[in-house]
């Protein structure tokens, strides 16, 4: 079964949605900053907003399609969602908002239905209490059990692990792709966490004020990010304003100049015509420090600089070095001290052609 | 004490408290959740009693029953009386008087409840009846509940609209506050002052569990 949605939706004042895009089958993450339009995006597909213009179909059954008048209410779309904040219903006990969905069901199926996902989500024993005496995972795994039970052709999640702590999560996710093997049904998953893209997708679309600027695996989108906004979404921390002076197809490198400064970097090759402006990402704990001048090292970008800033965050120290733009750098405490660097010392920042990501500016 | 104008408030309460359990809860849930613009409109002639003189909706509504008036007319044709000056006129005047206090606690209770509970009820297939039935009802139910005993207490008390619409008629239209009155003006103050202090108990029993209730024994709100 496959998802397909177009659409167009404004947002007063001055946000835009516009998207398309089809999902098979599999854990498709939906990828971005909040403010991004995906939540939006998820709402339009369930029914709860209207989008301005489009069409949203699964398989051949058309849940909106703006110009020929169809628009079908939630109850009818059989789309699951799970909200951030679940929204279980708090009168009513686990079992109870597990049924919810299965009114046309006989008591004995219903029973049977809540008793078989109880077991495979592992919340059998809660099956009586009420979501306010349960603890935050166990709520979540009530929540996502209430929407999965019923079957649904289509399933949405708005960012339903992010106030978990991390083992918790990976337990739910753990659950979730498991159950997902069974089912093979589009699962659309909203998530600004870096962790649960790579945990949990087999596919990443990068939502960016409306649009979507990214599209492939999460390997590919995050860690080469063809855009400004991925690679800063995906924690790349320097990405710094360049121009390229020179290709070298057969050696699959290129040399970019930082803007304003006579800093030449070598990165792989990109698909950018010299004299063009791009940004190169770093990340900052791609960048070695040295003290004096290195020397026989394979690495082809070594360029010198003054500390501009030192600071330590948690387990590592924050670097600024100033190339004649600022660039971050991050050491451990202990290459700080053994090095003696201090605001003002002289060092050779070291990278490899690789650690440079080529990124379009925009 | 006059017992009998105590049954006839009582009685007068407990079919105004159901009648408007009724109209009220589908008053409350459009102005909850309608979205018309003139939504402010039904909001302002809900609260109207509030400022109104009872005297002034009193009047208005003798004239809107009296045997000249199309509602009296049918009425007299329907049931060979005319409708002034009945405990039926009693009723739908004190409907009108203590609509606010009927409507307002259940609005005010719909109003509570996070929206994102609705959307998930539908999200998992429920018509709208059914999520006001298994969803918006349960969760209100203090307030409903509220609504009701603030009617009950309300109607009970009323006197100016009772005096327009029904006048005095023992057994048929006077109230217990009609006969507290005509015990003080007969200089009757003993039996003034049982009657009043009954009628004191029962409000201040009436608040306290409105009160009680509003206190609600679990959050309507989002669970994260």
């Amino acid at each position: 079964m496959t998802l397909s949605v177009t659409l167009r939706k404004r947002l007063p004042p001055s946000f835009q949605l516009e998207v398309a895009f089809e999902v098979e089958a599999g854990v498709t993450i939906v990828f971005g900053e909040s403010g991004s339009g995906k939540t939006t995006l998820l709402r339009c597909v369930a029914g709860l907003s209207e989008p301005d213009a489009g069409r949203i179909a699964i398989g051949d059954r058309v849940l909106f399609d703006a110009s020929a008048g169809v628009n079908l209410d939630p109850p009818r779309r059989r789309v699951g969602f799970v909200f951030q904040h679940l929204a279980l219903f708090p009168h009513l006990t686990a079992a109870e908002n597990i049924a919810y969905g299965l009114m046309q069901l006989t008591p004995a199926e219903r029973r049977a239905r809540i008793g078989a996902i109880a077991a495979s989500f592992h919340i059998d024993h809660l099956l009586e209490r009420r979501p306010g005496v349960i603890s935050g995972g166990e709520r979540q795994r009530v929540g996502l059990a209430r929407s999965l039970v019923t079957d649904p052709e289509v399933l949405l999640l708005d960012e339903p692990l992010s106030a978990l702590d991390h083992r918790t999560q990976s337990r739910i996710i753990a659950d979730l792709r498991r159950w997902n093997d069974a089912r093979r049904i589009p699962i659309l998953y909203v998530t600004h966490s870096q962790r649960e893209v790579f945990a949990l997708g087999e596919r990443v679309l990068v939502v960016e004020d409306g649009r979507v600027v990214a599209d492939g695996s999460p390997d590919r989108v995050m860690d080469f990010p063809a855009h400004e906004s991925v690679a800063r979404l995906t924690g790349f921390e320097n990405l710094l304003p360049a121009s390229v002076v020179s290709r070298r197809t057969e050696g699959g490198v290129m040399v970019c100049r930082l803007a304003g400064t006579t800093v030449d970097l070598e990165t792989p090759l990109a698909d950018v015509e010299v004299g063009r402006q791009l940004r190169v990402a770093i990340r900052a704990g791609d960048i070695l420090i040295a003290s004096e001048p290195p020397r026989g090292l394979s690495a082809r970008n070594v360029v010198p600089g003054t500390i501009a800033s030192l600071s330590r965050e948690g387990s590592v120290v924050r670097a600024e070095v100033s190339v004649g733009m600022p660039i971050d750098v991050h050491i451990t405490p202990m290459a700080r001290e053994q090095l003696g660097l201090q605001p003002g010392s002289h060092v050779w920042l070291v990278v490899k052609t690789h650690s440079c990501r080529p990124v379009s500016a925009v | 004490m006059d017992w009998t104008a105590i049954a006839l408030s009582l009685r007068l309460a407990a079919v105004v408290s159901l009648v408007l359990l009724v109209i009220g809860v589908p008053i409350a849930y459009w102005l909850t959740f309608s979205r018309r613009r003139w939504k402010f409109l039904v909001e302002s002639v809900v609260a109207l009693p509030l400022v109104l003189p009872p005297t002034v909706l009193g009047f208005y509504v003798l004239v809107a029953l009296g045997s000249r008036s199309p509602v009296g007319r049918l009425w007299t044709a329907w049931t060979g009386h005319g409708l002034a000056f009945t405990f039926e006129a009693l009723v739908v005047a004190s409907i009108l008087y203590s609509l606010p206090f009927g409507v307002q606690p259940i609005a005010a209770s719909f109003a509570h409840i996070d929206r994102t509970l609705l959307e998930a009820s539908a999200m998992l297939g429920a018509g709208r009846f059914r999520t006001f039935g298994r969803i918006v009802l349960p969760l209100s139910l203090p307030g409903v509940i509220a609504g009701a005993v603030l009617t009950f207490a309300h109607t009970l008390g009323e006197f100016g609209v009772v005096l327009m619409v029904g006048g005095n008629l023992p057994g048929v239209t006077r109230t217990v506050s009609i006969a507290i009155y005509d015990d003080v003006q007969s200089l009757n103050l003993a039996a003034a002052h049982e009657t009043a202090l009954v009628l004191l108990l029962f409000s201040f029993a009436a608040l306290s569990i409105v009160y009680a209730l509003m206190r609600k024994p679990w959050s309507v709100a989002p669970l994260s």
